[in-house]
């Protein structure tokens, strides 16, 4: 560490060694650049031999998927983050997950109508397979959340809610901050909730849990049942499937 | 009619469910049986009927008897119908309803609709013939002639050894993928450390990196799907290739928004434009950093993001301040309207006609009226009545 001394010629000689070290910079850089140029061609070469073997197993295996995805990540890659990037050239990663992406924003444009916005990822999941029909490729639900995460960046609301036993996938710009959040814990088990079941287990005050409830009605996410026993009730038609687990829904993506 | 047996309506082991249909009748040819109302299943080996009512009321018929299938359209005061063709019934099936039909075919009327995905269904099954390849857990048709029997029995073995040598060469091939997949993201790390390495090199530098080594940098980092250390943008933005998608993107999407009025969502561009290619798709993030390019090569579609985070693409020649003006007419003809009001009168999507009607209100020509039966606009009469 050079003693910094004041001075005009103290700063003169200062500029000439930084001016040194950069040009030694440039240089370096130029050969780096140059060495990572043939390294790509090397490591295309190999992920070209990767992918004559094993590109199936990629397409056809969602375990072998996830594995794949979870070592890019730890390197610090991104395989999904360009349709012109090695992997999803080669590998064909891209394709399945950006085609994946285009039947999830169908799908949940389909059913908004009913659900405001929210669904669950079982039932996406269900929807997604229908469409893709018989001889597709299977789809798992990480497979669908690696989507998503994708889709995030378009800015239409795309993202994921943990509820208890399952992941709500939001897929409208609406708001939802972590009280909505905690509401929709609540009324996974039961596919509703009331006033008096959120004052009562969350310990609010009746104000803020009307304000929740009123925001998911508002944003069509919560039906409200007026007539029910004793006080309304707030259903959520994204937790619809969770209780019907058999039926077809009657208004499925033609 | 006859070639029916009863059944416990269970399915065997390594049988399937395929597709089931409530409100079947069951004909035997032309004639009416006590076979009127009915659950109809099929899978992977057999059609199957149950009684709505009573689910002890249960035949099947192997769908290997089917010699093949006709649609009956539906008429005034008829269910639409499938025909099917049987071959005669073996000797050794097991007992069913009838001894003895005078028609080698039967009819299955579709009395609450389902017959279209149905018919479907059941052409897959006959043309797949699932029933060859998958061995059930009980023999399908019980030979009494145990040569036959013994052949069988070889048959099945062979097909479980089959099944057996698959499963082991399956995993040993993913046990050489995994090795083979560590293997090469060794060689991706190297790659990833190296370009540190050089992100570090311009950081130093500060600016007298030159263009065209930045141009070379950011491809290299797009192809392997590195972050740009030094920026930190997403992905190597503004690169070659995006400059060349936006281009190509205002060559796909010019009739589009013609046609929708001038703005799409991105999500919109995103299905639109993959559905086109069929292959080799666009990332998300492809897209959104080709847009981001638009306005500076001056073409003539732009990137609007709204408050909201919404991201739209745009016709230069599109002004959506112009358009709050006619939407502001619409909604006072109205006296009030919901985005969703809005979008069924106009024609768009929702989501657009709620940032728009979002816009006016900014703009100061709306006012909101926000309750629990939803978000309405109305008119700001404070402005036009002041």
């Amino acid at each position: 560490m050079h003693r910094r001394g004041v001075g005009a010629g103290a700063i003169a000689r200062r500029k000439l060694t930084e001016a040194k070290y950069k040009e030694r910079g440039t240089v370096l850089a130029e050969d780096q650049l140059a060495q990572m140029s043939k390294q790509l061609d090397t490591f295309r070469t190999n992920l070209e031999e990767f992918a004559s073997k094993h590109k199936q197993e990629i397409r056809k295996n969602p375990e072998f998927r996830v594995q794949f995805q979870d070592m890019c990540a730890t390197i610090g890659v991104d395989p999904l983050a360009s349709g012109k990037g090695f992997w999803s050239e080669m590998l064909g990663v891209g394709d399945f997950y950006y085609e994946l992406g285009v039947q999830i924003i169908e799908v949940c444009l389909a059913l908004k109508h009913r659900n405001g916005g929210l669904i669950t990822l079982e039932e996406l999941q269900q929807q997604v397979l229908k469409g893709r029909g018989k001889f597709a490729q299977d789809v798992s639900q990480d497979d669908l959340l690696r989507a998503i995460k994708k889709l995030k960046v378009l800015g239409s609301g795309f993202g994921v809610i943990p509820v208890g036993g399952t992941v709500l996938v939001q897929s409208v710009p609406a708001e939802l901050n972590m009280d909505h959040t905690v509401v929709l814990q609540l009324a996974e088990k039961k596919g509703f909730v009331t006033v008096s079941e959120i004052c009562s287990s969350l310990k609010w005050e009746t104000e803020r849990a009307k304000q929740v409830l009123e925001h998911l009605l508002k944003e069509g996410m919560a039906w409200l049942d007026a007539q029910a026993p004793r006080e309304p009730h707030y259903w959520l038609p994204a937790l619809f499937s969770e209780l019907h687990a058999h039926d077809e829904p009657r208004d499925a993506i033609p | 009619m006859d070639r029916f047996s009863w059944t416990t309506g269970l399915l065997e082991m390594g049988e399937t469910l395929v597709i089931q249909q409530r409100g079947v009748r069951l004909s035997d040819g032309e004639e009416k049986v006590k076979f009127d109302s009915g659950v109809l299943l099929l899978s992977t080996h057999r059609l199957i009927w149950r009684d709505q009512k009573n689910h002890e009321w249960c035949i099947a018929v192997p769908l290997s008897q089917i010699v093949f299938i006709e649609e009956q359209a539906a008429g005034i005061g008829k269910s639409a119908k499938i025909v099917v063709h049987l071959h005669p019934a073996s000797s050794n099936k097991e007992p069913g309803p009838f001894q003895s039909s005078k028609y080698s075919y039967i009819k299955l009327s579709f009395k609450e609709h389902g017959q279209i995905e149905f018919y479907r269904r059941l052409s897959e099954e006959i043309t797949q013939r699932r029933w060859e390849s998958m061995p059930t857990g009980q023999a399908m048709q019980v030979n009494k002639d145990s040569q036959a029997g013994r052949i069988r029995a070889v048959g099945i073995v062979g097909i479980e050894r089959k099944l057996e040598e698959k499963r082991k060469e399956t995993d040993k091939n993913i046990s050489e993928a995994f090795e083979d997949l560590s293997k090469l993201m060794e060689k991706a790390k190297e790659m990833v450390e190296l370009s540190k390495s050089i992100a570090n090199k311009i950081k130093e530098k500060q600016g007298d990196i030159t263009e065209d080594e930045t141009i070379r940098f950011k491809s290299y980092l797009l192809s392997m799907g590195i972050a740009n250390p030094v920026t930190r943008e997403t992905y190597g933005s503004g690169t070659q290739y995006h400059m060349q998608l936006a281009k190509q993107l205002v060559g796909i999407l010019q009739t589009p928004l013609e046609e929708r009025g001038g703005i799409m969502s991105l999500t919109e561009v995103y299905c639109l434009v993959n559905r086109a290619r069929g292959l080799e798709l666009l990332s998300p993030e492809d897209l959104v950093n080709a847009c981001k390019m638009l306005e500076s090569l001056k073409l003539p579609l732009r990137l609007r993001i709204f408050d909201s985070g919404v991201m739209v693409i745009e016709l230069q020649s599109h002004n959506e301040e112009e358009m709050v003006a006619a939407a502001l007419e619409t909604v006072s003809e109205k006296g009030s309207l919901t985005a969703d009001e809005f979008a069924k009168l106009v024609g768009m999507s929702v989501l657009l006609a709620k940032e728009r009607l979002l816009l006016a209100e900014k703009m100061g020509h709306l006012c909101r009226d926000d309750s629990v039966e939803g978000l309405r606009f109305y008119p700001n009469l404070f402005l036009t009545q002041s």
